[in-house]
């Protein structure tokens, strides 16, 4: 079976060679990385990027007038307007860069939320959120008197449009939720719950953590007031986020961090802060990982994120025809528009079981409850196992797995 | 006399050692043991008896016999039903000082925390625990006997 989808112009064997980490064995067989949707690969120019800022460009920057902070500074705000070009976002003041999705949107809960958020006041979240957009509101919600309410899902993982409709008042004053989810696979209707949002009057913020390497991301467009995301997830290095954040919003809101940089003058009688988007960024950031950055950005924008797409949605398919196949097996998200994302459950087998056996055979997967416990809940299952592919990932791939899933499920028969 | 501690370490060392490090003939021998592990009594799969601190279920019960301490276990999934069968093996039967002083090297021997990894293996380093509390709860209740 070809691996290359020329209709794509994805040349996978091409890419790979860009991945060293996929080129070796664990527990005597290839290695097959499945773990996609907890951190991916990363290209050997965005670790080059990495090395070569610390042996030639390492100073702090933004302050130093030496001619290494000046280099330093000059490739970490390029990075700034990479990422404003790569979400369409309207100016790089817009790009905060922060620790990863979590920091970022614990950033606007906890100053967006404690200048906007009043008693009685309504926070709308989705049944299928990861833990870092539940936890933020619910603590800023009890902080402020708020409440936090829950759009729910159907079976297939879809959040319900018309219970929306009814949850969505004027009480309303933030609708936050994820762009794709990270069990589900669920691509969500952004645009449309970003326009009812919006005509009640309320905020929304996008967890973006799934969607920026896999899907389109253009903020202007989708209209969203905030968009975060981590730069581990899309071919970047880890312990890096970003927040987008509309100008006007961000303007409004106050500091969440004291420090260096995030000033403009400071005395002992008080302190007046900095412009955008300094005034988030408090202390020295992760210089190396922010220029490093770029470069997972550019090896996305050479592929092309339409070909991207169309070459995880067919591995997507075909994983899932394969693996819908397999007596006992079901899986868990089955929304019509899906990232390249597969979380199963095996009749008889515990998760945590087949997690390991599939590592005894050179295939990493993640197994548990993905951070989505109340999303468990809903479907009354204490985790799954799931398969989360990349660009690197091939057709051949998806059947060693197959035939390893069908050979451990002989061991439990 | 029950074998002592080390005796049976070391008698499972040598089983595995048999494996050969393989991972999936360790795994499939792991599930062999824990299949052998006598049934727990349902009515003690209760909460209360939940090892905290492990990714998956494990329930483990400890009663005091003749001045020994017998371990009941289970866990919802395979391979931690024959990794605690194996601590199971090793202190079941034993006397509440022998295991407060037992000291498990199997793990290291057989390489078992290359096989558990990190994560499982703080879970199968609370079930150590939790069998070294019974050991010392029981060694109280004894001396204040």
């Amino acid at each position: 079976m070809s691996n290359t989808l020329t209709d794509h112009h994805i040349d996978v064997e091409r890419i790979r060679k860009e991945f060293q980490v996929l080129d070796q064995e664990v527990n005597g067989k290839p290695l097959i990385y499945f773990d996609n949707a907890a951190t991916n690969q990363k290209p050997q120019r965005v670790i080059d990027a990495l090395v070569h800022h610390y042996q030639n460009d390492n100073a702090n920057i933004h302050r130093g007038i030496h001619t290494l902070a000046e280099r330093s500074t000059a490739k970490f705000e390029e990075t700034r307007k990479a990422v404003q070009e790569f979400i369409g976002a309207n100016e790089a003041e817009e790009i905060i860069f922060t620790k990863g999705t979590s920091e970022s949107i614990n950033l606007v809960a906890s100053s967006w939320g404690r200048k906007f958020l009043n008693q009685g006041d309504e926070v709308l979240i989705s049944a299928m959120e990861h833990h870092s957009n539940i936890v933020p509101w619910q603590m800023i919600c009890e902080e402020r008197g708020a409440i936090l309410k829950v759009m729910p899902i159907n079976e297939a993982g879809e959040i319900i449009l018309e219970e929306v409709e009814q949850l969505l008042t004027e009480k309303a004053k933030m609708v936050a939720f994820n762009h794709a989810s990270n069990t589900l696979g669920t691509i969500n209707p952004v645009k449309k719950i970003t326009k009812m949002a919006h005509a009640v009057g309320a905020k929304v913020l996008i967890d973006g953590a799934q969607s920026t390497s896999h899907l389109e991301v253009n903020v202007k467009d989708l209209n969203v007031d905030f968009f975060a995301f981590s730069a581990h997830k899309m071919y970047g290095p880890t312990g890096l986020g970003v927040l987008y954040g509309k100008r006007g919003i961000l303007e409004k809101i106050p500091p969440y961090q004291g420090g260096g940089e995030m000033i403009k003058d400071v005395s002992f009688g008080g302190t007046t802060y900095n412009d955008i988007p300094y005034k988030f960024e408090a202390g020295t950031p992760d210089i190396a990982n922010v220029i490093a950055l770029k470069k997972a950005i550019e090896f996305i924008d050479e592929l092309g994120k339409e070909n991207i797409s169309a070459y995880e949605e067919e591995l997507l398919s075909y994983a899932t025809e394969q693996l819908s196949a397999i007596e006992g097996l079901r899986i868990i998200g089955t929304a019509q528009e899906k990232v390249s994302v597969v979380s199963f459950e095996v009749e008889g087998i515990h998760h945590f079981d087949l997690g390991m056996w599939l590592d005894a055979k050179g295939i990493a997967v993640r197994t548990g409850h993905h951070c989505t416990q109340p999303l468990m809940d809903h479907y009354c299952i204490e985790g799954t196992a799931r398969a989360s592919f990349a660009v690197y990932n091939t057709k051949s791939e998806i059947d060693t797995f197959v035939s390893a899933l069908k050979d451990i499920i002989t061991k439990f028969k | 006399m029950s074998q002592a501690i080390n005796q049976i370490q070391d008698e499972i060392i040598d089983e595995f050692s048999m494996l050969d490090g393989d991972m999936e003939m360790t795994i499939s021998y792991i599930m062999e043991l824990g299949e052998q592990l006598p049934e727990m009594t349902e009515a003690n799969k209760t909460e209360d008896n939940i090892v905290k601190g492990c990714q998956s279920k494990v329930w483990m019960k400890a009663g005091l016999e003749d001045g020994k301490v017998e371990f009941e276990a289970d866990s919802n999934t395979a391979i931690t039903k024959g990794l605690v069968s194996l601590l199971v093996r090793i202190l079941s039967g034993k006397s509440p000082q022998e295991i407060i002083d037992a000291d498990l090297y199997f793990i290291d021997k057989i390489g078992l925390n290359r096989f558990i990894g990190t994560q499982r293996s703080n879970g199968f380093g609370a079930m150590m625990k939790q069998m070294k509390i019974y050991g010392l709860a029981f060694s109280t209740k004894t001396q204040s006997a």
